[in-house]
C-alpha cells in the first residue's frame, strides 16, 4: 500500500469519510485505484462475517476507478466524489451487473441499463463497488428475507442489521465503504441506519429520481443515502438528487442545491415538534431516554421543543401495508418468467411457466404482500382497503402540514426497538411489521427524515433519532442531525 | 313477434405518433420484431413510464372532432391482468377520469336518423403480439407493438341494427382519417373494434342480456358479425330459451362465419384497476385545447354539404366522395385543376373506384396525378378521343403510369373526325353488309345500330361516334 496516504484518519481506510477521500483523491495524495484496492481489501477481509455483499464488483470498480485517476492526471475537474466507493443496494439497477433484489426471480438479472441515481454517482467520478443484500424486494425490517443469505449486524454479529437496506448499512458500519445507496418505502434507510449506528436519509418523494429503482411501493420509494456521518450524507445527497426527464413523479420545482455548505449555520430558534404518538407503550425505554435526551441537547443548543400530537399517526401502519402491498402486487406482476427472469424447467402451457415462475421464483413474504394487495384491490373491497387508505393519507398529510406551519422540523425515535436477534421475529410478521411503526408515516406523506445516532442502550446497542421535515426540507434536517452529531461526539 | 336489436360499440384505434405512449421508440408498422423495444416497453425492472404529449394531443383531437368535452384533470390507471403479450402485467388505462366524455355522431342510416352517443375517448397503450408457430409447441413474442398509443372510444347502445353499426364505423373511421388521428387500417390493426349487441322483443324497456362480440377484422366481418349473433339471439327466444342467452364474450371466427364462446361473465378478469402511481394526473392546458381546436379539419358531414352545394354533386355522389378522405380529396385536387366537378366526380366515383377495388391499391396512394385525369378529361370532352378510349387511357395510366397524351400517341387512340376518313368507312359498311342496309331501309330503323357498331369497330373505336351517326343515317338516305 502506498505510503502517501495521510488524511485524519491516517490510511485506516475503515474510518475514512466521503469528504477525506473524495478531497484526497481530487489533490492527488492517494489514487481513486489505491481507494478502490484498499476498499476491495476490507470487504474480503470483513464480509466474510457481515455478509452485506451480493456482488462485488472487483473488475469494473477498478475500470471506473482507473479512469478517474486518468482523468484527474489530465488535469480536468475531479468529480464531487472523486473515487469514493459506493455500495448499491441490489434493488438498484446497474448495467452489466447482477440486480437480484435478494431474490430467486431476479437471481440471473443482469439490467440493460443504469438507474440515474447511479449514472449520477459516476457522473462526479465514484466507483460502484457492489451490490448489497437486503430483504426480497425490499420487503422486510431484518434483511432475513433475502433469498440468498443473512446479514450480521457489525455492532452485534448475533443481531439484524435492520432492513431492508440491511446490507448497505452493514457496509457502511463496517467500515467497507463510506458510502452507500439504500431505498426506503417505509423505513428501509432509516430503520438499518438506526440499526447499525450509521446515518441515513429518506429524501423528500421526487427529490432523487427512482427510474432504475426496481419499483415496490411507487408513490412511496425513494432512494437514498447511507454514511457514517451527516456531512457526506449531505454530499451524497447533492450529487444523487434532481430532476429526472425518466421519472413523471420527479419533482419539476426548484430544490435546495448546497446542504453541505450550510451543516455549520447551526439551529438556534429552531423550532422541534415532539410527536406524543411516538412514545407509546410499544416504544423501547432506553430508546425512548436517548431521544428525549437528544431533544433536551438540542433545546440546549437553542431550538425550541414542544410535545405535540399527531392524531391520524396511529391508523398509519395499516394505510401503509394496504397502499404499499396494493402497489406491491401490480409493480411485481410482471416477473411471469417470459422475457427475463426465473423460468421453470418444465411447464405444459403458458399458465403453468407463469405461475410456477412466480410460484418458484418468490419467497414466502413476497407472496404474502402479493397476496394482501390482490385482496386490496379486488373488486367490492377496493373501497373499504385502498380507497379508504388513500383518503387516511390525504388526512395524515394535512395533519402533517399543519405541524409544519408552526415547527420545523418534528422529532423521535427512528424504530421502537433495539436490533434484535437473528431469527427472533421472523415467524412473526406482525411484530416484524411494527418495527415500520415511526418511519411509515414520513413516506405515506411524502417528506425528507433522516436517522442519526444518538447514543447506546446499555449492551452498546446503536439507538437511532429521527428528524422529519417538511416537503423539500432537507436542509433543515440535515442542519439539526449535524448539530447533535457534533453536540454527542458518538465514536463509532 | 318482432324484435328490436340494441348495438354499441368499443373501437380502439392507434394514434398516428412518431414514437410510443411512454418511451421513445418508433410506432412503425412491420418493422423486425422486437426491433422497436427498449427497457421500458419490454417492462424491465425498474423502468417508469414518460407520457407522450402528442398523443394526449390526438385523443382531445379525437374527442373534439367526435363532439366530446374535454375533461382538463384525467388520468391514468392501471388494468391489471396476466397475459405473455403484456410486458408489465398490467395496462396503463384510464378508468374513471377519462380525457374525453359524453360525445355524439349522427348521420342517416335506412331512412332513420341515427344519433350515436359517445360515451367516452380514453388513451391507453397497445399489447405485444403473439405469434403462434403450426409445428412447433411454443409461441413468439412480438413487442414491437407494445406501448403504441390507443384510443378507446365506448359509444352507448344507440345502434339498432348491423347495418346503422357499420355506417358508425365508416363515420368514424372518416373522422379519424379526416384529423390525421390514425391511420385506420382495420387489416393491419391500428383499428379495431368489439361490439355489444342485444336483442328485446319490439316495445319491451329493458335491454336484453348483451353479448360482447370479438376480433373483428373488417366493416364486412363486422356486419357479418352482427347478423349472425342477432339471428342467433332471435332463434333462442322464439323458441323460448331466451335464458340461454348468458352474458360473456364470444369470438367471431370468420372462417366458419360464426360466434364461438370465450368466456361468461362469472369467467370475467377482475383487473383491479387503480390509480397509475408513475404518471402524476395529466392536466390539459386551455391553450392546447384551443390550438387542437383550430387545428380541426372540416369534417366529412360538412364537407357532404359544401360537395352538394359548392359543386352542385348528387347526395349520393357526395356520400361516397366524402366517405373517403383520400378520394375526396382527389376530387377535389383534380377539380382544382381545372376539371369539371360533375365529369371529376364520375371518373373518380366510376373507373377509379373500379381500378382502385380491382388493384387493391388504397385511395391514399392513387397512382395518377389529379392533373393527368384533369387533362384527360378534358381530351374526351374536346372530343381528342372516345369516351372508350379515354377509359382505356386511365386503365393504362393507373397501372403503369405516363401522361394521357403519350399513351394516346403511344396506342394510337386520337378520334377521327374528318368527314372523308368516317365516310369512308361508311360506304365500306354499306357495302359489305346488304342485309342490314335492306333491312333499314324497309322500316326497321333499329338496324341501324348494328351498321354504327361495325363502323366503330373498322375505326378500332376512334371515329367519333355523333358523326358516325349523321354519316351513317344521310348515307343510307341516299344511296
Amino acid at each position: 500500500m502506498s505510503g502517501g496516504i495521510t488524511g485524519t484518519h491516517g490510511n485506516d481506510f475503515g474510518l475514512m469519510s466521503v469528504r477525506e477521500i473524495s478531497a484526497g483523491v481530487a489533490a492527488g495524495r492517494y489514487s481513486a485505484s489505491e481507494i478502490t484496492r484498499m476498499c476491495v481489501e476490507r470487504i474480503k477481509s470483513t464480509d466474510g462475517e457481515t455478509g452485506a455483499f451480493l456482488t462485488v464488483c472487483e473488475e469494473t470498480a477498478i475500470a471506473q476507478a482507473k479512469a478517474v485517476d486518468e482523468k484527474i492526471r489530465s488535469g480536468k475537474k475531479p468529480g464531487k466524489l472523486a473515487g469514493v466507493p459506493v455500495a448499491v443496494k441490489d434493488n438498484i439497477c446497474t448495467d452489466g451487473i447482477r440486480t437480484t433484489c435478494a431474490s430467486r426471480m431476479l437471481e440471473d438479472y443482469i439490467p440493460p441499463y443504469n438507474a440515474t441515481v447511479v449514472e449520477k454517482l459516476i457522473s462526479e467520478d465514484a466507483v460502484i463497488i457492489g451490490k448489497t443484500n437486503m430483504d426480497e424486494f425490499a420487503m422486510g425490517s431484518s434483511t432475513e428475507n433475502s433469498a440468498f443469505k443473512i446479514t450480521r449486524n457489525p455492532r452485534d454479529t448475533d443481531r439484524v442489521p435492520g432492513g431492508s437496506s440491511g446490507g448497505s448499512a452493514a457496509a457502511v458500519a463496517a467500515g467497507m465503504v463510506p458510502a452507500a445507496l439504500g431505498s426506503d418505502t417505509g423505513g428501509s434507510i432509516r430503520q438499518p441506519a438506526a440499526f447499525c449506528g450509521i446515518v441515513g436519509l429518506k429524501p423528500t418523494y421526487g427529490l432523487v429520481s427512482r427510474y432504475g429503482l426496481i419499483a415496490f411501493g411507487s408513490s412511496l420509494d425513494q432512494v437514498g443515502p447511507m454514511t457514517k456521518t451527516v456531512e457526506d450524507c449531505a454530499l451524497m445527497l447533492e450529487v444523487i438528487q434532481g430532476m429526472d426527464v425518466r421519472d413523471s413523479t420527479s419533482h419539476r420545482g426548484k430544490y435546495p442545491q448546497d446542504y453541505a455548505g450550510r451543516l455549520g449555520e447551526g439551529i438556534r430558534d429552531f423550532r422541534i415538534a415532539v410527536l406524543k404518538e411516538f412514545f407509546t407503550d410499544g416504544l423501547d425505554g432506553e430508546i425512548a431516554s436517548a431521544v428525549r435526551d437528544s431533544a433536551r441537547r438540542l433545546e440546549g443548543l437553542g431550538a425550541a421543543v414542544d410535545e405535540v400530537s399527531l392524531p391520524a399517526a396511529g391508523d398509519g401502519l395499516a394505510a401503509y401495508y394496504i397502499i404499499s402491498s396494493a402497489e406491491a402486487s401490480s409493480n411485481l406482476a410482471r416477473y411471469d418468467g417470459i422475457r427475463y427472469g426465473h423460468r421453470p424447467k418444465e411447464f405444459a402451457d403458458v399458465d403453468e411457466l407463469m405461475e410456477k415462475a412466480r410460484s418458484e421464483g418468490f419467497g414466502t413474504e413476497v407472496k404474502r404482500r402479493i397476496m394482501l394487495g390482490t385482496y386490496a384491490l379486488s373488486s367490492g373491497y377496493y373501497d373499504a382497503y385502498y380507497k379508504r387508505a388513500q383518503k387516511y393519507r390525504k388526512l395524515l398529510r394535512s395533519q402533517l402540514a399543519g405541524v409544519f406551519e408552526k415547527y420545523d422540523l418534528i422529532l423521535g425515535p427512528t424504530s421502537p426497538v433495539l436490533p434484535f436477534r437473528i431469527g427472533e421475529r421472523i415467524g412473526d410478521p406482525l411484530s416484524m411489521y411494527l418495527a415500520d411503526v415511526y418511519t411509515i408515516i414520513v413516506n405515506l406523506a411524502g417528506l425528507p427524515a433522516i436517522s442519526v445516532p444518538c447514543g447506546s442502550s446499555r449492551d452498546g446497542l446503536p439507538i437511532g433519532l429521527q428528524l422529519i421535515g417538511p416537503h423539500f426540507g432537507e436542509t433543515v434536517i440535515l442542519q439539526a442531525a449535524y448539530a447533535l452529531e457534533q453536540e454527542l461526539k458518538l465514536e463509532p | 313477434m318482432s324484435f328490436e336489436t340494441i348495438i354499441g360499440l368499443e373501437i380502439h384505434a392507434e394514434l398516428k405518433t412518431k414514437s410510443k405512449i411512454f418511451c421513445g421508440c418508433s410506432t412503425e408498422f412491420a418493422s423486425e420484431p422486437n426491433a422497436n423495444t427498449c427497457p421500458v416497453c419490454l417492462g424491465h425492472p425498474g423502468t417508469l413510464p414518460v407520457l407522450n404529449g402528442e398523443a394526449v394531443r390526438l385523443a382531445v383531437k379525437a374527442g373534439m372532432a367526435l363532439g366530446c368535452k374535454v375533461n382538463y384533470l384525467n388520468r391514468f390507471d392501471r388494468k391489471n391482468y396476466f397475459y405473455p403479450d403484456l410486458p408489465k402485467a398490467y395496462q396503463v388505462s384510464q378508468y374513471d377520469m377519462p380525457v374525453c366524455t359524453d360525445g355524439a355522431v349522427e348521420f342517416e342510416c335506412g331512412g332513420r336518423h341515427v344519433k350515436v352517443r359517445i360515451n367516452r375517448v380514453h388513451l391507453e397503450e397497445d399489447a405485444g403480439k403473439l405469434i403462434h408457430l403450426e409445428d412447433e409447441p411454443c409461441s413468439l413474442v412480438d413487442y414491437n407493438r407494445a406501448g403504441i398509443p390507443l384510443i378507446e372510444i365506448v359509444t352507448e347502445p344507440d345502434m339498432r341494427s348491423p347495418l346503422e353499426a357499420v355506417t358508425f364505423m365508416r363515420m368514424l373511421k372518416s373522422i379519424l382519417e379526416y384529423c390525421d388521428i390514425s391511420d385506420c387500417r382495420m387489416e393491419q390493426g391500428s383499428l379495431r373494434c368489439d361490439a355489444n349487441i342485444s336483442v328485446r322483443p319490439a316495445g319491451q324497456k329493458e335491454f336484453g342480456t348483451k353479448v360482447e362480440l370479438k376480433n373483428i377484422n373488417s366493416f364486412r366481418e363486422l356486419q357479418k358479425a352482427l347478423e349472425k349473433e342477432e339471428k342467433r339471439q332471435i332463434e333462442l327466444y322464439r323458441f323460448g330459451e331466451s335464458h340461454k342467452i348468458i352474458q360473456e364474450t364470444r369470438r367471431w371466427d370468420s372462417g366458419k362465419g360464426r360466434t364461438v364462446s370465450m368466456r361468461s361473465k362469472e369467467e370475467a378478469h377482475d383487473y383491479r384497476y387503480f390509480p397509475e402511481p408513475d404518471l402524476p394526473p395529466v392536466i390539459i392546458d386551455e391553450t392546447v385545447v384551443s390550438a387542437v381546436k383550430d387545428s380541426l379539419p372540416e369534417l366529412p358531414m360538412e364537407k357532404y354539404r359544401r360537395f352538394t352545394q359548392e359543386y352542385g354533386l348528387s347526395g349520393d355522389d357526395a356520400d361516397i366522395l366524402t366517405g373517403d378522405r383520400y378520394l375526396s380529396e382527389y376530387f377535389e385536387d383534380t377539380v382544382r385543376e381545372g376539371a369539371a366537378p360533375k365529369a371529376a366526380a364520375n371518373w373518380v366515383l366510376g373507373d377509379m373506384l373500379r381500378m382502385i377495388n380491382e388493384s387493391g391499391i388504397s385511395s391514399r396512394e392513387i397512382p395518377v396525378e389529379p392533373a393527368c385525369l384533369r387533362r384527360l378529361i378534358s381530351m374526351v370532352e374536346e372530343g381528342k378521343i372516345s369516351n372508350t378510349a379515354g377509359r382505356e387511357v386511365f386503365r393504362e395510366m393507373f397501372i403503369n403510369g405516363g401522361s394521357p397524351e403519350e399513351i394516346v400517341e403511344k396506342k394510337g387512340l386520337s378520334q377521327i373526325s374528318s368527314e372523308d376518313a368516317i365516310l369512308e368507312l361508311v360506304r365500306k359498311v354499306i357495302a359489305d353488309n346488304p342485309k342490314s342496309v335492306a333491312d333499314y331501309r324497309g322500316g326497321k330503323t333499329k338496324a341501324i345500330g348494328f351498321l354504327v357498331g361495325q363502323v366503330m369497330k373498322e375505326s378500332k373505336g376512334r371515329a367519333n361516334p355523333a358523326m358516325v351517326n349523321e354519316l351513317l343515317a344521310k348515307e343510307l338516305e341516299w344511296a
